[in-house]
């Protein structure tokens, strides 16, 4: 069912500095990366991500661990040795050539024919819609324009794996849209494997088959969009995608199929599968659009006072203070069925469906 | 600000915080100082006149004396052509070396290096010249070698830190992203080099270039010191002339030199400003 | 660290080498031609003024002291008394005099031309910068040259001045100390705006708003505000004139003739007339050490003053 794998980064450690300077950007990195996965590396600043693309492009070596491209090594391979192509950051367009020139610079070096290497460029120029401009110099068109430049660039030699360093990250809001769709129909049109880089949440959810949630030189969870977002494995990735609550608890027992947790209030929870031990301590987490308020306080797993309403358009959010003296937040759609005429000061009870909590460690 | 625009005033009497008295009447008077001299000079190469005080009319009389001066020929070949190849010289070498010295990180003896490379510009040029003098003075009479190859491999040392000067400046200017971005598309080191590197770095290497051809062209005292008997290159001719009577026709060679290094250092800063 | 990661920091390791090396060979070519024609004749010098004069220049490769004597002392050839050197005494008097001079000189005359140009709009400073640097990089010999059209007894000054009837015999100015530091001030004034310009460039003006705010005047603000920030400006750029012309020999033998000889012109008797060889390269190494001694104070002033000023 799955496709086979691309790139196998495999218990990768890059250090940076040496002696007390000594810093580890990457720890035990291990991901399988899919062809014509649409892939992508999300995290905070720092955490490693463009460390971990630079590996993979050639432009650093391993520390230790060993990285394969469809199961051949070539973690000390040079960059110009692997069929991997990368879209910069900042471009890094060549501010002497011309948009064709650049385009065509890989099948250049790669010593293909003139009429290949022509044919090839006039088809990317197409991919990206910039026929008209083939003639420019890079610094004479704008940024939107050079971005779809970089794009066709890496794309014309037809890499097997496509490195994409936060290339949308220049752009305002509207052409960032725009390019986030195109990206994914490239993907689809060449089958080429996209690893991807952002720390944009809303843009790793919308375009990617499957997410890293990186922090701090490690990989987190690796997950689709909705793994991530409903099944979180970490605290850190909670708390990094979307808006949640975390819950103390204890562990009463967990299986494949769930686990059964017990809150604060005494009352017991299921919640999705965990690794933790039974009769341990647990953080739960669970989203704020997924508790439901009702007054029925014997029904409700939880229960507090209303701090504080805020209204923000499409929903109102309603600040709990729990009887635990837990900090909670309950979103409910303006628009939907459920109450929300709930007051400052009132109590309200808290209700959650089966399987919408997640135990996550830290 | 706004009560003292309410009230019509004297414009020249408005209070600035930058005028400092008397500054602005030396900085123009230096600029004078400055330019005076040379415009003279200049001028008088176009007099008429056999005097140099006198003026009776414009004419090209002392260039067309000056060309027809056999020693000045010869100076002037030898000029160029010692200018010509310290510059092509100095120029590769100080390229090298700046590749070898920018954008990399720290390493063993790079401060060795810098020093060696600014080293003739902190030397007091009469002390270089004068231990080139003993140095090659003895391998003369070693050797009985009196070619034009000592002048131009002291003249290729003293420019290699004014070829550096530009073309180091240019590269550290020059993101190495481009680079990788080369290896990225399959383009081996030295293809790189060729096609990315070299075409980027070109305006520095010519103005590199130019500045040595330049500072070689006007040197004085290491020619002096350096050269063998017949070897005088125009300014060491124009020294030699200057301790005895002193010609219209010197003006004339003076502004002929005067243009050409005013033309490659302008060229120069032109070609530094289009970077930015 | 366990043997994995030690193995592959070796690999780091390599690729640091082997940067370091191709860093070498792309430096060496340049080197060698330094250590040919620059660094490596300074340490012959060095040698010779050890060595015992030749009779008509050259050497004796014999081992004296006499090269380094002779710089400040004189064997009588009469009585074979040592003394002060007096002539060689008044030259280096002469080159540290006229050098600080011409220095001083040209920090009056450049400080307000570097304030001047620091000052313009920020569009036509290029413009006046370019004016200084035009004259930095063209020939010193024809700069000084101009000077002397300008002072000789027949020169521009003179004819002009007589032609007015405000003298009736040309002023002597050529073959005079003043002649001397007239002209290396001309020749090194740049060298002094530069630098100076540098730092005034930097200068923050909301600090001279502020000066004025509490009450200062013109003279005050200056004084109190703007030199002191200016200083380390002023420093460099006497160190970029005073170097130059403790070690000047085209303008102070055009423009001082034989008689008022700088240490550049003693120097150069010595392979000359003096026939001296090993005293020149003792006088030589001598100005080459008072050079770097102020360079050294140079860098650790600049140091100390927190080496904001490159
Ligand atoms: N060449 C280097 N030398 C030393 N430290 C480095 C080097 N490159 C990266 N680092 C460090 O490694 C860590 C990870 O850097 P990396 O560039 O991979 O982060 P990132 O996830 O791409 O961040 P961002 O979102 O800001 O681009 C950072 O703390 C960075 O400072
Ligand atoms: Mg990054």
């Amino acid at each position: 069912m799955a496709d086979p794998v691309a790139i196998s980064v495999n218990q990768v450690s890059k250090k940076f500095g040496h002696g007390k300077d000594a810093f580890f950007a990457l720890e035990q990195v291990s991901v399988d990366i899919r062809e014509n996965e649409f892939f992508t590396l999300l995290g905070p600043s720092g955490c490693g991500k463009t460390t971990l693309l630079r590996l993979i492009a050639g432009f650093e070596h391993p520390t230790t661990g060993h990285i394969q491209l469809r199961g051949e090594e070539i973690s000390h391979l040079p960059p110009f040795k692997r069929p991997v192509n990368t879209v910069f950051q900042n471009y890094a367009l060549f501010p002497h050539l011309t948009v064709a020139e650049n385009i065509g610079f890989g099948l250049e070096m790669q010593d293909k024919p003139a009429a290949e290497i022509d044919s090839t460029v006039a088809e990317m120029l197409q991919l990206v819609q910039m026929e008209s401009l083939r003639d420019r110099r890079t610094d004479q068109i704008s940024g939107g324009q050079q971005q779809r430049v970089a794009l066709a660039r890496a794309l014309a030699p037809h890499p097997r794996v496509l490195l994409l360093d936060e290339p949308l990250s220049a752009l305002d809001y509207k052409l960032r849209k725009g390019m986030q769709i195109e990206l994914k129909r490239m993907q689809l049109e060449t089958g080429i494997t996209f690893i991807f880089v952002t720390h944009d949440q809303e843009e790793a959810l919308t375009m990617s088959d499957r997410i890293a949630v990186m922090n701090k030189g490690r990989i987190l969870q690796i997950g689709s969009p909705t793994d991530i977002y409903d099944r979180p494995s970490h605290r850190f990735v909670a708390d990094f995608i979307g808006d949640t609550n975390f819950l103390d608890g204890e562990l009463i027992e967990a299986n494949s199929e769930g686990a059964v947790v017990r809150l604060s209030s005494g009352k017991t929870v299921k919640t999705g599968p965990t690794d933790a031990a039974a009769n341990t301590p647990v953080s739960i987490t669970v989203r704020p659009e997924q508790a439901v308020l009702i007054e029925d306080l014997d029904a409700a797993d939880l229960q507090g006072t209303v701090t504080n309403v805020m209204y923000s358009g499409t929903d109102s959010h309603f600040h709990i203070e729990l009887t635990s003296k837990e900090e909670f937040v309950a979103k409910v759609q303006n628009a939907g069925p459920a109450r929300r005429d709930w007051q400052t000061g009132q109590t309200v009870g808290i209700k959650f469906h089966s399987h919408v909590l997640q135990v996550v460690s830290d | 600000m706004a009560n003292l625009h309410a009230a019509p005033v004297n414009k020249g009497k408005l209070f600035s915080i930058y005028k400092l008295p008397g500054f602005t009447f030396i900085a123009v008077a230096c600029f004078l100082m400055l330019y005076a001299p040379i415009l003279i000079l200049v001028g008088y190469s176009f007099n008429s006149g056999s005097s140099l005080a006198l003026w009776e009319g414009l004419s090209l009389r002392w260039y067309f004396a000056a060309w027809e001066n056999e020693t000045v020929q010869g100076a002037t070949l030898l000029s160029l052509v010692i200018a010509l190849q310290a510059a092509l010289y100095s120029t590769v070498l100080a390229t090298m070396a700046a590749l070898g010295t920018t954008r990399t990180r720290p390493f063993r003896g790079q401060t060795a290096i810098y020093t060696m490379i600014n080293q003739p510009l902190m030397v007091p040029e009469i002390v270089t010249a004068v231990a080139l003098l003993i140095v090659f003075a003895t391998i003369k009479q070693a050797t009985g070698y009196q070619g034009l190859g000592f002048l131009v491999i002291a003249h290729t040392a003293f420019c290699i830190p004014f070829a550096y000067l530009p073309i180091r400046a240019r590269l550290e200017d020059m993101d190495t992203s481009l680079e990788t971005a080369a290896a990225d598309l399959y383009a081996t080191p030295w293809r790189s080099f060729r096609r990315v590197t070299l075409p980027l770095l070109w305006p520095g290497i010519l103005a590199g270039a130019m500045l040595a051809f330049v500072i070689s062209l006007d040197d004085v005292v290491i020619t002096e010191f350096v050269k063998s008997a017949g070897q005088d290159t125009l300014p060491t001719y124009m020294l030699g002339q200057l301790r005895r009577v002193i010609t219209p026709e010197m003006n004339a060679i003076a502004s002929a030199l005067l243009a050409v290094s005013v033309l490659l250092v302008s060229l120069i800063f032109l070609i530094n400003r289009k970077k930015t | 660290m366990n043997d994995v990661s030690q193995s592959l920091s070796d690999y780091e390791q390599a690729a640091r080498q082997q940067e370091t090396r191709r860093n070498w060979l792309l430096c060496t070519p340049a080197l060698v031609v330094l250590v040919l024609a620059a660094s490596g004749p300074l340490l012959v010098m060095l040698f010779y003024s050890f060595l015992k004069s030749g009779n008509y220049g050259g050497v004796i490769y014999e081992f004296s002291l006499d090269g380094w004597f002779n710089v400040i002392l004189v064997r009588d050839i009469f009585d074979d008394v040592l003394r002060f050197a007096d002539a060689h005494l008044s030259v280096f008097w002469r080159s540290i005099k006229l050098s600080a001079m011409t220095t001083i000189t040209c920090v009056i005359i450049g400080f307000p031309t570097a304030y001047f140009i620091a000052t313009r709009p920020r569009r036509s400073r290029n413009f006046w910068l370019f004016l200084i640097t035009i004259p930095f990089w063209t020939n010193l010999l024809i700069r000084t040259f101009a000077i002397l059209e300008l002072i000789r007894n027949n020169g521009v000054i003179n004819n002009l001045l007589m032609d007015l009837w405000l003298i009736d015999e040309p002023i002597q100015i050529m073959y005079t100390d003043t002649a001397i530091m007239i002209g290396m001030t001309y020749v090194y004034l740049p060298l002094m705006i530069l630098p100076l310009y540098a730092s005034m460039e930097k200068l923050d003006f909301q600090l001279v708003e502020a000066a004025y705010d509490l009450y200062a005047t013109r003279i005050r603000v200056l004084r109190r505000v703007i030199i002191p920030l200016i200083k380390p400006g002023i420093v460099a750029g006497s160190i970029l004139v005073f170097i130059p012309s403790l070690g000047a020999f085209v303008t102070p033998r055009v423009l001082g003739g034989g008689k008022n000889l700088m240490l550049g012109n003693l120097i150069q008797l010595q392979f000359d007339q003096g026939q001296n060889w090993p005293l020149g390269a003792a006088l030589s190494i001598t100005l080459l050490a008072i050079v770097m001694v102020t360079l050294l104070v140079y860098v650790r002033y600049s140091q100390r003053s927190g080496g904001q000023d490159g």
